[in-house]
């Protein structure tokens, strides 16, 4: 193991000294066996955006947001969290896709759309400070090392607005954690997330297999095959 | 010193459908035709290799064809004492960028206006009565008839190969096809697509309630087709990644697919890609065009002269360069005066939602851009508008277009956003899970134009456009009568549940959700100067050599999809050009 990985390797220890007891809400216990398999190829990938502490909260709050579960495997097992990092260091993550000259009036009606001066890298960074700040605040301690029936509350509460943060709106943060864990579940696995196709066999999606010609005219019949992924992987 | 070009005959302003298709028509008249494009070159080979096209995130979730909003954007706000904001990410509407613009990544849902759509003003004043208009409605006839068209909508859809079935021809209501559209001379080049499952479900149910079904045209060839300029397009085999994206398969028509081929090889045309058109230039008398000044790749500021400048962009470019470069008054909505940038329209959508019983397989990842089952008994003036009160209505139509997990799977209804109960909503719904969609008109109204913003600049420091507009009562009430009469539909189809989609009246325009990319008018036709921009052959009332095509000519919008009327448009003028205005370049209307 090399310098870089050991973030995550400190995740997945805080993750297995969890007690027990604080797992009985079942969604976590299989978010921690997930983030342990050993299979999971995340678990050499080296954050390049996110400090040690916002790794660990990415990685605690995607696991709640799609759980590994009797549906199958979840956002760590999908590797979601590399899935953000690497968003965070692309145009997206700049914010270079947008238009973003002043002035600014994020005070106008929500259907106006985007209107902070905020780019994806400032909203997890400043979102992900001023959540930690709050759990401390709240419960002595920063968000990843919360039990988790308390993370699922913070993160509805961030969901709903009920928590207010300094430095970025809680909905809108929230919005794009959920957005981008989605996103990374459901995307070609050449970004990072989506690792086995296993978001896309969740629910029958055959990925970029491109020709379903055959398949056109045939009503009311089950699709046999797997996802194929645009790098050839199969599933 | 702006750099000097050698003139040219014409000049294009913006390279996708309109561009290709003047191109054509006018380098066929032997003319020396230069179109300018401020994005890139793009093609089949490039920009839509199989597999990497098939790839959502890029494609319809970031955007990868969508016009470079950092550069350049629109702002928006909903009526006139507000303060516009930019429109910072790609939501309600996609602008399309680069050579075939978004005709590169359109669906190839290829509609003809029903008649009276055409004549809108005249018809309803002659049915219901001159009071049955609302006096803030400006809406107006586009003056030119569909009989007039009806050439040229046949032309366009031979340059496509589009798929369907005709059900008028020439009078006569054939079997199979839309007894409701307006007379055809002749069937589609290609018979309609494979008929999905649940688009039979769709049918059936229609028919059941009394409507009138057809299989909906779609510019995606149902079979190998050569067009009339020896192009060749391929069948469709329905890999479910149309709109958004470049088609792999050639079976979407685009300029790429349908005209280019052609036309750049040419020694008449040239295309210069990377040209960002920022003016039209005028005489001292203001009256004619001497050419276009753009910004090249390097920045360098380039005059083109050329006896005819050809308005080719997208509907939000073309409105704007007008106001840029002083062609024609400006519309004030204090005074109603003025006509650049006035009747700006939109699309009003709605949809149900119906989930049929567990165990159905609709396999939604198997589809086209456009091949839908549509009926038109709601659409248009196909039904007595009288008791009702309100102007337009809206095309009903089923049909996946894939079942793309970011943007095109949602779960059950009422199943949480995440968590455990977001992925078993997700299994649940993904095969189950169908949408009616309704595909609404919007009327003109005095309060709804486009302006230059005073404030946002973009990154060559000219003013953006500015869009004024939210929703109005007529188009709430008409969306509410459809869906009423869809969710009879819905019921036929004896779903598990199902779920109204459809706007409540109050609700403003929501600029972050995708709705429709159909904005038209700000350079609309008419009969006259005093209320339109261009004359019944796209024609500059007040600069005779400069013409203006596309959407930003309708006066209002209907419910179908406008790329063909556009095409069809270009057709005309273009005709109108190589036979009236070349023998005596003027005025083609007088005023």
């Amino acid at each position: 193991m090399t310098e870089d990985a050991r973030p995550r390797r400190r995740f997945l220890q805080a993750l297995a000294l969890v007690p027990a007891s604080t797992l009985a809400g079942g969604t976590a216990a299989h978010g921690a066996q997930a983030a342990m398999d050993p299979d999971a190829a995340g678990e050499t990938y080296e954050p390049k955006y996110f400090t040690e502490e916002e790794w660990a909260f990415v990685n605690a709050a995607v696991d709640h947001l799609i759980p590994a579960d009797e549906h199958g495997p979840g956002a760590l097992a999908a590797c979601v969290p590399e899935f953000i990092d690497r968003q965070m260091q692309d145009a997206y993550g700049h914010g270079k896709l947008w238009y973003m000259q002043g002035p600014f009036h994020p005070e106008v009606d929500a259907t106006y759309g985007h209107q902070l001066s905020l780019v994806p890298r400032d909203i997890y960074r400043h979102g992900i400070a001023s959540c930690n700040t709050w759990c401390r605040q709240q419960h002595g301690k920063v968000f990843a090392e919360l039990d988790g029936g308390v993370r699922e509350q913070v993160l509805k509460d961030l969901e709903s607005g009920k928590i207010e943060l300094d430095a970025v709106p809680a909905k809108t943060f929230f919005s794009f954690l959920l957005n981008n864990t989605k996103e990374g579940f459901l995307s070609d696995p050449q970004y990072g997330g989506n690792r086995g196709m296993v978001g896309w066999k969740m629910i029958g999606f055959p990925g970029a297999r491109g020709d379903f010609a055959d398949w056109s005219g045939q009503y009311n019949v089950k699709y046999p095959y797997g996802p194929v992924s645009i790098s050839g992987e199969k599933g | 010193m702006a750099i000097r070009k050698d003139k040219v005959d014409v000049v294009l302003i913006g390279f996708g459908w309109t561009g290709a298709i003047l191109g054509q028509e006018l380098t066929e008249a032997g003319l020396h035709v230069l179109a300018l494009e401020r994005g890139a070159m793009r093609d089949t080979p490039d920009a839509a290799a199989y597999p990497k096209v098939l790839d959502e995130l890029a494609y319809s979730v970031r955007g990868k064809l969508f016009q470079d909003l950092s550069r350049e954007t629109v702002t928006v706000r909903h009526s006139l004492a507000e303060t516009a904001v930019p429109y910072r990410q790609h939501g309600s509407f996609l602008l399309g960028d680069g050579v075939g613009g978004a005709g590169f990544h359109w669906n190839g849902m290829h509609y003809r206006n029903l008649p009276e759509e055409l004549e809108m003003r005249s018809h309803y004043e002659e049915r219901y009565g001159k009071g049955f208009i609302p006096e803030d409605m400006t809406i107006q006839d586009h003056g030119v008839t569909y009989a007039e068209l009806e050439p040229h909508y046949a032309m366009f859809e031979d340059v496509c190969g589009t798929s369907g079935k005709a059900g008028n021809i020439d009078g006569r209501i054939v079997p199979g096809g839309n007894p409701l559209e307006g007379p055809r001379s002749g069937e589609y080049p290609l018979p309609p697509l494979q008929k999905t499952y649940s688009q039979d479900l769709f049918e059936k149910a229609a028919l059941e309630v009394g409507y009138h079904p057809f299989p909906a045209p779609a510019s995606n060839a149902s079979g190998p087709y050569t067009n009339p300029y020896g192009v060749r397009l391929g069948p469709c085999n329905f890999c479910g990644y149309c709109e958004n994206y470049g088609c792999y398969m050639y079976s979407k028509a685009s300029p790429q697919t349908t005209i280019m081929p052609v036309l750049l090889r040419k020694k008449n045309f040239e295309l210069r890609p990377h040209s960002y058109v920022v003016k039209i230039n005028l005489d001292a008398s203001g009256k004619r065009a001497t050419g276009v000044t753009y910004i090249d790749a390097q920045g360098r500021e380039v005059e083109q002269p050329a006896d005819m400048v050809m308005v080719t962009a997208f509907q939000t470019h073309n409105v704007r360069l007008l106001l840029l470069s002083g062609i024609g008054k400006p519309y004030d909505p204090a005074t109603g005066e003025g006509v650049v940038g006035k009747n700006f329209t939109y699309q009003m959508n709605g949809s149900v939602r119906v989930m049929l019983p567990k165990g159905t397989e609709l396999n939604p990842f198997a589809g086209t851009g456009a091949g839908l089952v549509a009926f038109d008994d709601l659409n248009g003036d196909q039904f007595d508008h009288g008791p009702l009160g309100f102007v337009g209505g809206a095309v009903v139509r089923h049909g996946f277009t894939g079942g793309r997990p970011i943007k095109q799977a949602a779960p059950s209804p009422g199943a949480p956003a995440w968590g455990s109960g977001w992925k078993a909503g997700m299994i649940d719904a993904y095969q189950r899970s169908m949408s009616i969609g309704i595909s609404g008109s919007v009327m003109a109204y005095r309060d709804a134009y486009l302006s230059l913003d005073p404030t946002y600049k973009d990154a060559h420091g000219l003013p953006l456009l500015r869009i004024t507009f939210d929703w109005h009562d007529n188009e709430f009430a008409m969306l509410d009568y459809v869906g009423r009469q869809v969710e009879k539909v819905a019921q036929a189809m004896k779903p598990e549940q199902y779920v109204m989609g459809i706007r409540k009246k109050g609700s403003h325009w929501d600029t972050r959700l995708y709705q429709s990319t159909h904005l038209n008018g700000g350079a609309i036709m008419g009969t006259n100067p005093s209320e339109s921009v261009v004359n019944r052959y796209l024609q500059s009332w007040d600069v005779h050599n400069v013409f203006v095509m596309g959407a930003s000519a309708f006066p209002q919008n209907m419910g179908y999809n406008p790329t063909g009327l556009v095409g069809a448009l270009a057709y005309w003028s273009a005709k109108a050009i190589r036979e009236q205005y070349l023998k005596q370049p003027g005025p083609l209307v007088q005023a």
